[in-house]
């Protein structure tokens, strides 16, 4: 009833191309941030931030960055958990190297030199596509991964090859380390998903996410209306590998706190990521968010339903949750191929016309 | 007359100026077979100039080698009077020349709004920085460029499939829209290859208006690929003829039609 265009009179192009044109749509917005900031931070405790918002948040910012490039300029890459690795490693060295620095211009600096990597390994791009490109961008996995175990460099030569993050502030507020409260931690990591989140918005929406989006839905007719190719794609691989390594930073520091590089950024890592971002929408920012969600959040769902309502073993539940999940993510594809943000825009196209069916 | 360097008036009124674009003895080959042979032509600034010419005569490979796409083994482009460079096809979208296709090539995964903003990315400038940041000259950037997109709606009259994802349209507005998104570029050189292929009368004279009034009105100069015949003839100023890669016949469309060259290649030659 309410759910409508009519009488929300768009006058200027501005108006008219805003992220929520309806108005309702805005408020719900606006009411999302005031409790992400003014009513969580006072009743988060360590279960809540641990396991279900941080993870999601820090999930979320790798989603946007490889949607950005998956999904918006149509290059896939499985070299995800490297990317996050190079943003871990480069956040760990900064932080012992620099304690005084905020943790704000360590994390941004991780996702700049991942930037950098990312757009060496996005190089092969210019010459080939699809699956063969995959496939050339797991090179970029192997290759960090082997690289951040084989020199002691990179882990400072601790003895057990972990690094571990210390404790670090931001104005005053230690976000990072084994005391750092739960509201911090989380509240660090909710002002750059909002941000970064903003930051994708507006690349996707002008000039530049066009050409992306041009690129991939046919990259003859892109070049014939003056996009140049190269610059594109590789730009598409910094500003995607860019987010990437600013969740891994945070992944290590926020997160988890230490990791062990095989292990916590193996080829899993970039699957996981890709199914993310199929799973909830490729090309959309609100898919991104969808498929973190759905993907961090159904395993702590399953886990709690099975061990804690039904009594199930935990070894049991734990196969079970990978049948279930797999299992979800084929219904998912067969009935929507283009991902949960699809049926979100569906569902949507219908509320406008409710209670009328056309 | 047609022959010299000066501009001369149309019996409709319209001024057509000197050659835009020269191609001269281009000759173009993949591996053993000879795609173009020897071809020289040009294209005077404001002027309909039509290829035809029968299936695999090279007509769509005349209009990839102005484009870019493929760079003849022969021959030199003048292009204002300068010699062009090997070039990439982006580049010389930046040059001012524009195209549609024989298939459809449009953008499948965006609208119709977004598919003709595209055309204007060869005027859009600002950096990473302002585009993320977006309030600003971003922003403002947008929106003088929409101004122009929505002039193109308006002249092409599709105003109530803007926001329409282009994979869900019919095939003479994806015709269209197609169009649309070559002339936001405000292109001085329009290529047009097959523009009403596959249409019905409707749809074709629309199209032919449309082609008429973008030269009329925007004074751009037009290169197209067409077969029927009638439409050729009615609309184009002058008509290059290809048979085989080779140039059988160039001229006003009525000399052009009376050529023996020409209507041997249409209608075949008699063996006995």
């Amino acid at each position: 009833m309410f759910y409508r265009e009519a009488g929300d009179f768009k006058k200027t192009y501005v108006e008219d191309s805003q992220t929520f044109p309806l108005k309702l749509d805005r408020y719900g917005f606006y009411l999302l941030m005031a409790v992400a900031f003014g009513v969580i931070p006072f009743f988060i405790n360590d279960y809540w931030a641990n396991a279900i918002l941080i993870p999601f948040l820090v999930w979320s910012i790798a989603a946007l960055g490889l949607n950005i490039l998956g999904g918006y300029c149509g290059q896939i890459s499985l070299g995800s958990g490297g990317f996050m690795a190079v943003g871990a490693y480069t956040a760990y060295k900064l932080m012992t190297s620099f304690p005084d620095l905020n943790m704000f211009v360590i994390v941004l600096l991780s996702g700049g030199v991942t930037a950098m990597v990312g757009l060496i390994f996005g190089l092969p791009s210019l010459r080939i596509k699809g699956f063969y490109l995959a496939v050339a961008t797991l090179a970029a996995q192997f290759f960090l991964v082997w690289m951040f175990n084989k020199f002691g460099w990179f882990y400072n030569y601790s003895a057990s090859g972990q690094i571990t993050a210390p404790a670090r502030e931001v104005f005053g507020f230690e976000v990072t380390g084994a005391t750092a409260s739960a509201a911090a931690k989380y509240l660090f990591c909710l002002v750059l998903v909002v941000g970064l989140a903003w930051l994708a918005r507006n690349l996707t929406r002008g000039r530049i996410g066009r050409s992306w989006m041009a690129v991939r839905d046919m990259d003859i007719a892109a070049e014939i209306i003056g996009v140049n190719p190269f610059k594109t794609k590789l730009l598409a691989f910094a500003v995607s590998s860019f987010f990437i390594g600013v969740s891994g930073s945070l992944f290590f520091s926020v997160y988890l706190g230490a990791i062990e590089v095989g292990e916590a950024f193996g080829i899993q890592k970039s699957f996981l990521l890709l199914f993310m971002i199929i799973i909830g929408g490729l090309g959309t920012i609100f898919g991104s968010f969808i498929g973190a969600a759905f993907l961090v959040l159904m395993p702590v769902l399953l886990k709690n339903i099975m061990v804690n309502q039904l009594s199930f073993p935990i070894d049991i539940a734990a196969h079970m949750e990978f049948v279930l999940i797999g299992l979800f993510i084929m219904v998912t594809l067969i009935l929507e191929p283009r991902g949960i943000a699809q049926l979100w825009r569906f569902a949507k196209a219908k509320l406008r016309l409710w209670p009328f069916p056309h | 007359m047609k022959d010299s360097k000066d501009s001369y008036v149309t019996e409709d009124g319209r001024t057509i100026g000197p050659p835009m674009l020269e191609m001269k003895n281009i000759s173009l080959r993949f591996g053993g077979v000879t795609a173009i042979k020897d071809i020289t032509f040009d294209i005077r600034e404001g002027e309909i100039r039509a290829i035809i010419g029968p299936n695999g005569a090279g007509k769509s490979s005349m209009l990839n080698v102005i484009n870019g796409f493929y760079h003849p083994q022969e021959g030199e482009i003048f292009f204002h009077g300068e010699k062009r460079k090997p070039m990439k096809p982006y580049q010389i979208a930046h040059q001012g020349i524009a195209r549609t296709f024989q298939n459809i090539a449009l953008f499948k995964g965006m609208s119709t709004l977004d598919n003709i903003m595209t055309g204007r990315l060869t005027h859009m400038k600002t950096n990473l920085f302002w585009q993320a940041i977006w309030k600003g000259p971003a922003e403002r950037e947008e929106v003088e460029n929409r101004e122009v997109v929505e002039k193109v709606i308006d002249f092409l009259e599709i105003q109530a499939i803007r926001k329409t994802p282009v994979g869900a349209l019919p095939y003479g507005l994806q015709k269209r829209v197609e169009l649309g998104r070559a002339l936001a570029a405000q292109p001085k050189l329009l290529l047009l290859d097959e523009p009403m292929a596959g249409m019905n009368v409707e749809e074709k004279e629309d199209m032919s208006r449309f082609i008429l009034d973008v030269n009329d009105e925007f004074g751009t100069t037009i290169a197209l690929i067409e077969h029927d015949m009638g439409v050729v003839m009615d609309i184009s100023d002058r008509v290059v003829v290809m048979d085989y890669g080779a140039k059988i016949g160039d001229g006003t469309p009525d000399e052009v039609r009376n050529d023996q060259a020409v209507i041997d290649a249409y209608l075949g030659v008699a063996n006995d």
